[in-house]
């Protein structure tokens, strides 16, 4: 780091404190320290960079280089709340600075309006809390054109008959077509579907100063040597810290938030690098740790004022969590198709996006991307084999060698619908390596979202088809205990009685006191949240930043 | 930055390091011999060609340290099948192919469970012996081999598997897209 960065005292009052540094923590620094507030950016994971960043699927896949490590905080799992939860690797996130923009797909997809006014137009689904979002695709339109110009979209508007109305095109072509997604199309259109050039937070031309993709082949996953991919460490933290007002804080892991006797916020308090325990002052408290992160800070920071959790006045902190439905099918080509270059996906469909509960007997809807996101390792250890491939020996040498460059992944991503009882909760006896309590997952799929991923998935098995599979498969659908998508837990909402923030992402309970990230969900949408997080966080940006100018932070 | 990143990732070929970090030498024998059948040496190289038995080595006091008990164990429940099925034969290493493949196949009757939304992180730990021996055999087998695992000699590995060692590509990328005229709307296609 150099030397010109600002740093504060803890014992400095800023304006901000951030927790988190991801998705929505890298822009809401970006956006508050360029509108000339003093912020700080409390980070539990290191600050690396892109000289860090490694090929080395044992670093970054086992070993956890980006993300939370299952030893340091070990989760536990249970379907439903009457069970015992076991331990139990339960979800990974983004751990350093960037957060999980590090190493996402980057698909990018808008929401649709039916993603905001969802219960209103298909009525009440028995076993589920599905409701409407305070706001509407409209009031979100802006931001979302703001994270395609700002953060770095690739894609092509118009493409899809299924698109929601856009104030302005993609700010850069398409990445290129791979063979998957020349496959994908030919075969959807026999199909009479509309496939169209995904829209990526992948660079496909230089932009402020970043290269375009070198198409190196290692995304999924694994972070960007050369700030492609469009993570908040690539496209929003460089300029949030330009601003001087800004500072990034790795290492401090967050585990309360304190207020005063009047109930305000006063600041975060975390561990530093060597467990020592320090309070961030702040006029403002913004909570940006993911859906998993976010909800347990809140029932961490549990006091006499506030016993069930901070900000939980509604019982719901940590309930509702949505993971995203979906499904994996395969297929081997005979054409050596060499989809191990470059990003991920390059074609997608939305032709299921709303799908009629009449005509298919289940609540949901979904889109389908071709790919091929596996690194060498991970594919002959067994995720891109078929189930009957020989698993040693010459002939599973013989498979891995034919299959790696001719196999295609059709992804089928869906809705989930919220359950009140799906949660992140503390877990009563296991701990952290700070001692804190783990966090607790507890979730079983509403039936229809099942149903709606075996739907998608034989979507799916009919593409490979048209397209000339010689083989294909799929991974079976079960109900979900593994979670990437973390939304829902701290819904947004206009009643302080079933929501946990109000429009402006403001809790209902503490005023000074917002929750940006995945947790702000109100519906899941259909499988790709990141874009949303950040045009979410764009939007409360804006919010915060009027009221503060308001005076209504101080009152 | 692209120049940076091909500077980042500029092969350099080592040779095999002379001592094991974890096992004996004799040990080392019969893994080696465990993971050339998992992957055998015919008319491309195999485990043994890609080093298999250094990065095993070395990912036994690194990220798999854990399994090191899991290697104590098995190799004398090998040497008990051995002893069951093939009296007379002193040593897995010293059997024939045809002898280890049978022991192999008694021991790999528990394949683990992958979930689709797990199988880009494979629990490889706590696995059966037979499992964990598999796991590190194909790891050491594909690791990118510019890392410091000791794996994957001179890329052999992935030239097996048909990756281009390179880090940086340019589409065309496969036989598709190869002649692929560009994305058009369906309207103008049918016209």
């Amino acid at each position: 780091m150099t030397a010109d960065k600002v740093q504060y005292q803890p014992s400095d009052e800023v304006d901000f404190v951030i927790i988190g540094s991801g998705a929505a923590g890298g822009i809401l620094a970006k956006e508050l320290s360029t509108n000339g507030f003093r912020v700080v950016v409390l980070e539990q994971g290191p600050y690396l960079t892109e000289a860090d960043f490694s090929h080395d699927e044992i670093k970054v896949l086992q070993e956890d280089l980006l993300t939370n490590h299952p030893k340091l905080q070990p989760n536990t799992f249970r379907k439903t709340p009457d069970e015992k939860a076991k331990p139990q690797r339960a979800l990974v996130y983004g751990r350093a600075v960037g957060g999980t923009s590090n190493h996402f797909t980057a698909n990018f997809w808008r929401f649709h309006e039916i993603d905001f006014i969802e219960r209103t137009k298909v009525g009440a689904i028995p076993g589920s809390t599905l409701v409407d979002w305070p706001i509407t695709y409209a009031d979100l339109e802006p931001y979302y054109t703001k994270v395609e110009w700002e953060v770095g979209v690739s894609g092509l508007a118009g493409a899809s008959p299924f698109d929601p109305p856009r104030s302005k095109p993609y700010p850069m072509p398409p990445l290129p077509t791979k063979s998957n997604g020349v496959l994908f199309e030919r075969a959807a259109r026999k199909l009479g579907l509309n496939p169209f050039p995904a829209p990526m937070a992948i660079l496909s031309q230089p932009r402020d100063g970043r290269a375009a993709c070198m198409n190196c082949g290692f995304c999924l996953a694994f972070g960007c040597e050369v700030k492609a991919k469009s993570s908040s460490l690539a496209a929003m933290i460089p300029v949030a810290e330009k601003t001087g007002r800004c500072e990034i804080r790795p290492n401090s892991y967050v585990h309360k938030i304190e207020l005063d006797s009047r109930g305000r916020a006063i600041g975060a308090v975390y561990f530093d690098a060597k467990k020592n325990v320090h309070l961030q002052k702040a006029k403002a408290v913004i909570v940006s740790a993911n859906g998993a992160e976010t909800p347990r800070l809140l029932l961490l920071s549990a006091s006499k004022q506030f016993p069930n959790g901070l900000a939980n006045s509604s019982g719901i902190v940590g309930k509702n969590l949505m993971l995203n439905s979906g499904g994996i099918s395969l297929g081997v080509f005979d054409e050596q198709l060499n989809d191990y270059k470059g990003f991920a996906v390059s074609r997608i469909l939305h032709d299921f996006y709303e799908l009629d509960a009449q005509k298919v007997g289940f609540y949901g809807g979904g889109g389908l991307d071709a790919r091929f996101d596996m690194t060498p390792i991970n594919f002959a250890a067994g995720g891109g084999l078929p189930p009957d491939a020989p698993r040693w020996g010459k002939k599973f040498k013989d498979t891995i060698a034919h299959n790696f460059t001719r196999t295609v992944e059709i992804f089928s991503h869906g809705t989930s619908l919220p359950k009140e009882e799906n949660s992140f909760s503390l877990d009563p006896d296991l701990k952290d390596a700070w001692g804190l309590p783990a966090l607790r997952m507890t979730y079983k799929d509403h039936p229809d979202d099942i149903k709606l991923a075996k739907w998608l998935n034989q979507h799916g098995l009919d593409i490979l088809d048209a397209a000339g599979a010689k083989q294909k498969w799929t991974y079976p659908i079960e109900e979900q205990q593994f979670a990437v998508h973390l939304l829902g837990t701290c819904r947004m909402g206009s009643d302080p009685k079933t929501s946990v923030i109000d429009a402006d992402h403001r809790t209902h309970d503490v005023k000074n006191l917002f929750l940006c990230d995945g947790s702000s969900f109100v519906t899941s949408g259909r499988g790709q949240p990141t874009m949303t997080i950040e045009a979410l966080a764009f939007r409360a940006a804006d919010r915060i930043t009027a009221l503060a100018k308001g005076g209504e932070l101080n009152a | 930055m692209v120049s940076a990143a091909t500077h980042a990732h500029a092969v350099v070929a080592s040779p095999n390091p002379a001592k094991f970090e974890f096992f004996a030498p004799e040990e080392a024998a019969e893994v080696e011999a465990i993971a050339s059948r998992i992957i055998p040496s015919d008319e491309t190289p195999g485990a043994k060609e890609a080093g298999v038995i250094y990065f095993i080595d070395r990912a036994l006091v690194t990220f798999a340290a854990d399994s090191q008990k899991t290697y104590r164990e098995g190799l004398p429940e090998i040497q008990a099948i051995l002893a069951e099925k093939f009296p007379g034969v002193k040593k897995f290493s010293a059997a024939t192919a045809e002898q280890q493949d049978a022991i192999l196949e008694a021991l790999s009757n528990s394949k683990p469970k992958i979930t689709a939304s797990r199988r880009n992180r494979p629990n490889a730990s706590s696995q059966p012996f037979f499992e964990t021996v598999r796991y590190h055999t194909i790891a050491g087998f594909l690791i990118d081999p510019e890392s410091d695992r000791r794996g994957n000699k001179d890329g052999v590995g992935w030239k097996v598997i048909g990756r281009d060692p390179g880090h940086i590509f340019q589409p065309p990328f496969g036989a598709l897209d190869k002649d692929y005229p560009g994305w058009q709307p369906v309207s103008a296609e049918k016209k």
